[in-house]
């Protein structure tokens, strides 16, 4: 049984979410063990082991998922629409992301690929990697416009986009503020439906994911009020579906993307479309944040462009990808190379004119904030260093925080006890006993011979 | 003192992988406090800066931190060779890191400008053969 997404210490049931704190990545209970691993690799310290679960703090996480691939008791999960939920909708459409690609072995063509998805159930296949290369054209624009802030950071992974909210605020100005390639398609897809007849309602349109990220950014949307798509489907949970549902079959009614989209999965992709060799391609969530320090420091020079995704490798290494991350690459090399030498490429055109640019902006999320009063947020942190100078220092994780340091934040929030601390704890009884011990020698005056 | 909050830093000599952690301290600190990231950034930059020239030039040295309600006040001392042309180290480009740091890509010339770039305050008191102090002054206006 799944449990519930824990807001300000209320349990809130799955599927009664609070949008603004839905996180698709999630515990499962019963197999946890509260052990140390996850807390100490959430790169936002978002996890705390309480009353032996891993509980995730909803406002600090990031739905990067480091969590997920540390688990080692395949606790943590990620949670996605099932497949079924297409049959909500009249007309079923899924968008596709280029990750799918490279999880077949010996296809080297997309047509079948996309064939297979379709005989699941869909009416329709949409390749998101076609609107990527819309927006790589909107990116371009965007990096030779002279009043744009240099380096540009693109906002493809959203999980990268809440790290920079919650951690690097004075970067969210750099954020390429255009739709990602997933909604843009999304968009895409039902403008034309529409104007083939189709009623607005009818249509439902399925992301295939390779990460929970994506799931999360559907159902609780940064930078436009709601997302156009309706349900995300875990690579996981259609693979076999469409696995089997592989056929020799080459019939081409799809009008596809050229390498250039499909090769946005890899790390650096991205960045190769613009033809700007001055770019910076990072992938790993911790690389990430160490190249984002860089850039706060004004310590990156003669860079445009910064290409960040959470996952290594890019989303090909996304934790609902069902294969190895360096098979996939190898084998998207080869749907790339097909894409190469396809020569009917029609260029994709905005004829239907849909505005890329975000239509709300995102905000500074001020989590780290101890106190809005600043007075008492300094009183709150010179009792933090007082606390953390007098704990050991081992970052154990005992205490079910990440290090010493965390613990005395979370004291001083009034979230954990001294006592906590199992060292802490030992000293105490340690004394205890030593005055037991005293105790114990004096007999009082009526026993003593 | 009330509303007062005083941190110490030991910049470690000669290295340079791990120069730039106090400033990144500082920085983690700072956001505790709520303080606007614009702000933050006017503190932190300097920090760097002066931490990297601790480092490059003098075997390191140590920051104090004062932030009250008012300013942000950050001293770093070290027991390096001194400056013996303010002037002279204060214009963009000029660098006497040597050559092996400048190889490493740092050693552009561009601390003490940045310095000034930033903080609100810059104060230097240096002397040849004793060492340096850099007091870096940032106000706060509402957070």
């Amino acid at each position: 049984m799944n449990s519930g997404i824990y807001v300000d210490n209320c349990k809130l049931k799955v599927g009664e979410y609070m949008s603004e704190y839905f996180h698709s990545v999630t515990l499962d209970e019963e197999k946890c063990k509260g052990c140390t691993n996850c807390i100490k690799h959430c790169p936002t310290e978002a996890i705390r082991v309480r009353k032996g679960k891993a509980r995730i703090t909803a406002e600090r996480c990031i739905d990067c998922g480091e969590c997920i691939r540390i688990c080692p008791h395949h606790a943590k999960k990620a949670i996605t629409d099932s497949f079924d939920k297409i049959n909500d909708f009249k007309y079923k459409v899924a968008v596709v992301a280029p990750s799918f690609y490279g999880q077949f072995k010996e296809v080297d063509s997309r047509v079948k690929i996309l064939n297979a998805i379709k005989k699941c159930g869909f009416d329709e296949v949409f390749e998101v990697a076609k609107a990527a290369e819309m927006v790589t054209k909107a990116t371009k624009v965007l990096l030779n416009d002279p009043n744009a802030k240099k380096p540009l950071i693109s906002s493809a992974c959203p999980a990268v986009v809440k790290l920079i909210q919650l951690r690097f605020p004075s970067l969210i100005e750099n954020l390429v503020k255009l739709e990602s390639p997933m909604e843009l398609s999304a968009k895409l897809v039902r403008e034309k439906a529409i104007k083939n007849g189709m009623q607005k309602d009818d249509i439902g349109v399925f992301f295939i994911t390779p990460c929970p990220a994506k799931a999360t950014s559907v159902k609780a949307p940064y930078g436009r009020s709601k997302s156009g798509v309706d349900g995300v489907i875990s690579i996981k949970d259609i693979y076999l579906k469409v696995l089997s549902n592989l056929e020799n079959n080459d019939d081409t009614s799809y009008n596809l993307s050229g390498f250039v989209g499909v090769r946005w999965a890899s790390s650096g992709g991205e960045s190769l479309a613009l033809g700007t060799d001055k770019f910076l391609a990072v992938d790993g969530i911790h690389s990430v944040i160490s190249i984002l320090e860089e850039i706060e420091n004004d310590r990156i020079e003669d860079v445009e462009f910064i290409e960040a995704l959470a996952c290594n490798g890019g989303c090909l290494g996304g934790v609902l990808t069902v294969e190895n991350l360096y098979v996939a690459k190898t084998r998207i090399k080869k749907i790339i190379d097909e894409a190469k030498s396809m020569t009917s490429v029609e260029e994709i055109v905005n004829d239907e004119n849909i505005n890329l640019e975000w239509s709300e902006n995102i905000e500074h999320k001020p989590i780290l904030k101890l106190d809005c009063d600043f007075e008492t947020a300094i009183k709150k942190l010179e009792e933090l260093e007082l606390i953390n100078e007098n704990l050991p220092g081992l970052d154990c994780g005992a205490c079910g925080a990440p290090s010493c340091r965390a613990l005395a934040e979370d004291i001083v929030r009034q979230q954990a006890n001294e006592t906590d601390c199992i060292f802490k704890l030992r000293d105490k009884v340690r004394s205890l006993a030593k005055q037991m011990m005293e105790l114990e020698d004096k007999l009082p005056p009526v026993m003593d011979k | 003192m009330e509303g007062q909050l005083i941190l110490h830093f030991i910049i470690e000599e000669n290295n340079l992988t791990t120069a730039g952690e106090a400033s990144s301290k500082v920085k983690k600190r700072l956001s505790q406090l709520g303080i606007l990231p614009d702000i933050i950034k006017k503190v932190v930059v300097p920090m760097y800066e002066a931490e990297l020239n601790a480092v490059i030039h003098a075997n390191g040295g140590f920051a104090d931190v004062e932030i009250n309600k008012e300013k942000i006040v950050i001293i770093l001392t070290d027991k390096g060779p001194g400056i013996p042309d303010i002037e002279l180290a204060m214009k963009e480009g000029f660098s006497t890191a040597p050559d092996h740091i400048k190889n490493m890509g740092f050693g552009a010339g561009m601390g003490l400008p940045n310095m000034k770039k930033y903080a609100d305050e810059l104060n230097i008191v240096t002397e040849v053969g004793v060492g340096t102090s850099v007091k870096l002054t940032v106000y706060l206006t509402k957070d």
